[in-house]
């Protein structure tokens, strides 16, 4: 047992249960946010530390010995998603405490938030197939209840979208489990990569089609994106913002630890499949943002877009490890950014009461901190120097030059100019146009919470930027240990096998 | 055995799929009840199936003798009937609130929130 691996899964887990109970009390609620929020964050750095002295770190629960027990395995990629998840769980806790309506809370907010976290942290760490769709399970039914906290009429009609599709994947996720059960025997990801490579039959591509299919809808990739616009604009701002930095990204890591682990990438219909699935995604998502006018609209598709340039990396993982790398690195930006944009405009619906951009306007006189805190995610989303964003699509697609993926490259270049187009929309409509009249009356209240999560994740970005070196040589050595599945294998399995 | 199983999967799965294809968010919920239980049913029937072979060890032996059930793939099935029972729960719930607020069995009528 290694108390580090599981102290992620653990924290958000009890802290849930003691929210729970504690449910008559805001101040006791509120209290195990913050608490929870800053030891996820504390352990998810200890765990990161720890994993890049040792390498992998292996814990079998209940002293089963793989690959009969269930183990958890924290590889850099693994510890890296979970700090993420840490950072964006903390400041989301923080968010909600200035955003939240008493209403709201005790229906249940705070429980189901950390039973969230602790599902997305239990889907990165686990190295058990069959345990990741559980914890998938654990995170769907968490995001569920969060969606329709409220009960408005948008809610559940996103609601049921949201639902259906991925319920629907979660079959697709158990019918490929049992049939990889069915082949090799075993349930543990790292025996599953050993055995698969000893069976040679077209049931191999089958299953791994059924994997592509069943991750793509979680990570929203063309075409199974319809859900993700359709309901990330109706919960409450704090719950939109923690969707959007972490749930499509668990879809994203679940693609990056099966294809990289267990199935080979250099099969050419794998590749093909996810090089025109990359530039897709991309293109789709960023031709709807365009067409939007609402603000958290504009940012879903966005999300849907960004997908894309993880997935590119992911493609383009066998012919260059630079690609993978920048993938890795763009799943750390785009997190934070995703999140902050989210909670910018959930400012700016409390400053003016609308996300629509038609009855927005004039908030650059009028809040000139805040336009500035949105610039700074937005810019970096579109990818302009020095921030996150330009060293992520910048490696990415110095990735896609060095493997000679010339249509994918100019495509993700064009993205990244509609990108700045949206934001540009977005800045133009928002705070530089005049304000219409009348303005709406904004909501009672201190924000003061609400600009101190912001400030914090806007510095985090620029930190990121103008340190990006650190962050790539740590998004590098994730990808060697991704690209090196032996690594994994000797680390849960031992030596001999 | 293992071909006429193989047959009720797939008929399942095709029922999933026609039910949830429907406008009505009823035949829906349907549809979601009947694809889980064909997932089950895959994995029950991928997993080998052994008549009259419960996986016990005699007093005497470190291992069952002779081919047996594989009770692994029967604890997969029974975790994920727990799980699916509980999500339909919620979906069941879902389904009569949004019937609630939209007054409306049909897909078509809740289209706001699409693009």
């Amino acid at each position: 047992m290694n108390l580090l691996v599981i102290l992620p899964i653990l924290i958000p887990l009890a802290a849930g249960a003691l929210s729970l109970l504690g449910r008559h009390s805001q101040r006791v609620q509120g209290a195990l946010a913050v608490i929870g929020g800053i030891a996820l964050v504390i352990s998810a750095v200890a765990l990161l530390l720890a994993t890049w002295e040792q390498g992998h770190i292996v814990s079998e629960l209940g002293s089963w010995p793989a690959p009969f027990g269930i183990v958890l395995v924290s590889d850099l990629l693994a510890a890296i998603m979970v700090l993420l998840s840490a950072v964006t769980g903390a400041a989301t806790a923080f968010y909600s405490l200035g955003s939240i309506s008493i209403a709201h809370r005790k229906a249940g907010y705070f429980p189901l938030m950390h039973l969230l976290l602790a599902g997305v942290n239990g889907a990165f760490l686990t190295g058990d197939i069959f345990n990741l769709y559980v914890w998938f399970e654990v995170m769907l039914v968490a995001s569920f209840s969060l969606l329709i906290l409220g009960g408005e009429r948008a809610q559940m009609e996103g609601a049921i979208k949201y639902v259906t599709l991925n319920l629907v994947s979660s079959a697709l996720f158990l019918s490929a489990v049992g049939l990889l059960y069915g082949l090799v025997g075993t349930l543990n990801m790292a025996d599953i990569a050993v055995k698969l490579g000893e069976v040679d039959t077209g049931m191999t591509t089958v299953i791994a089609m059924l994997f592509m299919v069943a991750f793509g809808i979680k990570a929203a990739a063309f075409p199974f994106f319809f859900w993700l616009p359709a309901s990330y604009h109706t919960p409450q701002v704090a719950v939109s913002a923690l969707f959007a930095g972490l749930l499509t990204k668990v879809g994203v890591y679940a693609l990056f630890r099966v294809f990289t682990l267990i199935f080979d990438m250099d099969d050419p219909l794998i590749h093909q499949v996810l090089l025109w699935g990359a530039g897709l995604t991309m293109v789709t998502g960023v031709l709807g943002a365009a067409a939007q006018f609402e603000f958290r609209r504009i940012l879903s598709f966005h999300i849907v877009s960004q997908i894309g340039y993880m997935m590119m990396g992911l493609a383009l993982a066998s012919v260059s490890v630079l690609a993978l790398a920048g993938g890795i690195f763009y799943i750390i930006h785009h997190i934070i950014v995703k999140a902050n944009l989210f909670f910018v405009s959930g400012l700016v619906y409390r400053l003016r009461g609308s996300y629509e951009l038609k009855q927005l306007g004039g908030l650059y006189r009028d809040k000139p901190w805040l336009a500035l805190l949105f610039l700074i995610p937005a810019l970096s989303l579109a990818g302009m120097p020095p921030l996150s964003g330009f060293f992520g699509k910048f490696i990415v697609i110095r990735g896609g030059v060095e493997a000679g993926a010339w249509a994918l490259v100019a495509a993700a270049l064009v993205v990244g100019l509609l990108t700045l187009y949206s934001m540009t929309k977005i800045w133009a409509e928002v705070f530089w146009k005049a304000a219409p009249e009348p303005a709406a009356t904004p909501a009672s209240g201190s924000n003061t919470v609400l600009y101190a999560t912001v400030t914090g994740l806007a510095l985090i970005t620029v930190v990121i930027g103008l340190g990006a070196q650190p962050v790539l040589v740590l998004s590098q050595a994730a990808a060697e240990q991704l690209l090196n599945p032996s690594l994994y294998i000797t680390a849960v399995l031992g030596e001999e096998s | 055995m293992t071909s006429l199983m193989a047959l009720v999967v797939g008929v399942l799965y095709a029922a999933a799929i026609y039910m949830m294809l429907r406008r009505s968010i009823v035949k829906l919920v349907i549809g979601l009840v009947l694809l889980s239980n064909a997932a089950n049913l895959l994995i029950f029937t991928a997993a080998g199936l052994h008549r009259d072979a419960p996986p016990l060890v005699p007093d005497d032996a470190q291992v069952p003798a002779g081919l047996v059930a594989d009770p692994l793939a029967q604890a997969l099935i029974l975790t994920a009937i727990v799980i699916g029972f509980g999500v339909l729960a919620f979906a069941v719930v879902l389904i009569r609130r949004a019937y609630e607020v939209v007054e409306a069995d049909d897909m078509n009528q809740m289209r706001d929130t699409d693009t």
